[in-house]
């Protein structure tokens, strides 16, 4: 029992992204609608951020920036890998959310079973035909 | 302590988020969730970070979110009880949750190994760090260490970075333009 609280006080933003990424993996998975999924990967990747930036942190340091009272900074490397990270993830959004808009011209509707059974209709259409 | 509540905060909006039916709200509750991750990367010390999480993350990512709204549907579609209660349905949800969980499990057995929060003998804070915190000043006279890994230091990692927003912006472009009536 001892040790359960002592993990949990010394990681606890770990445990945090843990739970975030497992409710944005559950949404990303299991909704049926496309931009409800989007949404889920946004939630799953802001936590992946928020674990790099929490291991970054050093004990009484400052932010990476000089300064002359300070001895201890924090390790600025995870910080600019996540800079890039952030843009990338709003391009993928970008990408995913512009599929989304020509899958709706096409089809009428954004939500997956939906869209399946056009498809299945469209194959039995042209096999008739 | 501030940290804590924050950190609720953040698990309450992603809860939030996750079981909004008007998608419209589920944007408005991400940019939320976005904008507290911010102060919390803001309390973690990694400013230029926050910054960039609450101009890009929280206010493109959301307005290209409600863009794309209004060219679909604002409403999820309302399964009646009889279609979410159907065996395959239900089977999909369990399954999900079931993979979920045990991804967050194991993820969990993980952190088990992990040093500490904030240990400074921790292996991330021992290799190429020390040399960047060290050397920055005298190598390219930028105070900001961020800046200057990100511009000088790892230039190429900036320079493959616009070539991903190029390839996306190329691509939605592409995806997005009228085309014409034949």
């Amino acid at each position: 029992m001892a040790d359960i609280i002592h993990i949990i006080q010394t990681k606890y933003y770990y445990l945090v992204v843990i739970f975030l990424m497992m409710i944005g993996l559950y949404a990303t998975i299991s909704s049926r609608n496309l931009i409800k999924k989007v949404i889920g990967i946004n939630i799953f990747q802001i936590s992946v951020f928020l674990f790099y930036i929490a291991m970054s942190k050093v004990k009484h340091g400052t932010a990476p920036i000089l300064w002359d009272k300070s001895h201890v900074y924090d390790n600025p490397l995870p910080h600019v890998l996540i800079l890039t990270a952030i843009v990338v993830s709003v391009s993928t959004t970008a990408v995913a959310l512009a599929l989304i808009i020509n899958i709706h011209k096409e089809y009428g509707t954004i939500e997956e079973d939906m869209i399946l059974e056009k498809q299945k209709l469209d194959i039995d259409r042209s096999n008739t035909a | 302590m501030i940290d804590i509540l924050l950190l609720l905060i953040i698990v309450a909006c992603a809860i939030f988020a996750l079981f909004m039916k008007d998608l419209l709200s589920a944007t408005i509750i991400l940019g939320v969730y976005s904008f507290i991750m911010a102060t919390i990367f803001t309390r973690l010390n990694a400013v230029d970070v926050a910054f960039t999480e609450a101009s890009v993350g929280a206010g493109i990512t959301s307005v290209l979110m409600i863009a794309a709204l209004s060219r679909t549907k604002r409403y999820e579609y309302h399964y009646t009880k009889g279609q979410r209660k159907k065996p395959s349905a239900l089977f999909s949800k369990i399954m999900s949750l079931v993979l979920v969980i045990v991804t967050g499990a194991v993820l969990v057995y993980g952190t088990l190994d992990m040093p500490e929060f904030g240990d400074p003998e921790a292996p991330t804070n021992q290799h190429v760090s020390p040399r960047y915190i060290e050397e920055t000043h005298h190598d390219t006279g930028i105070n900001n260490m961020v800046t200057a890994v990100l511009a000088s230091y790892r230039g190429y990692d900036t320079l493959g970075e616009t070539t991903v927003i190029f390839t996306a912006g190329t691509a939605v472009i592409l995806l997005l333009r009228r085309k014409k009536k034949v």
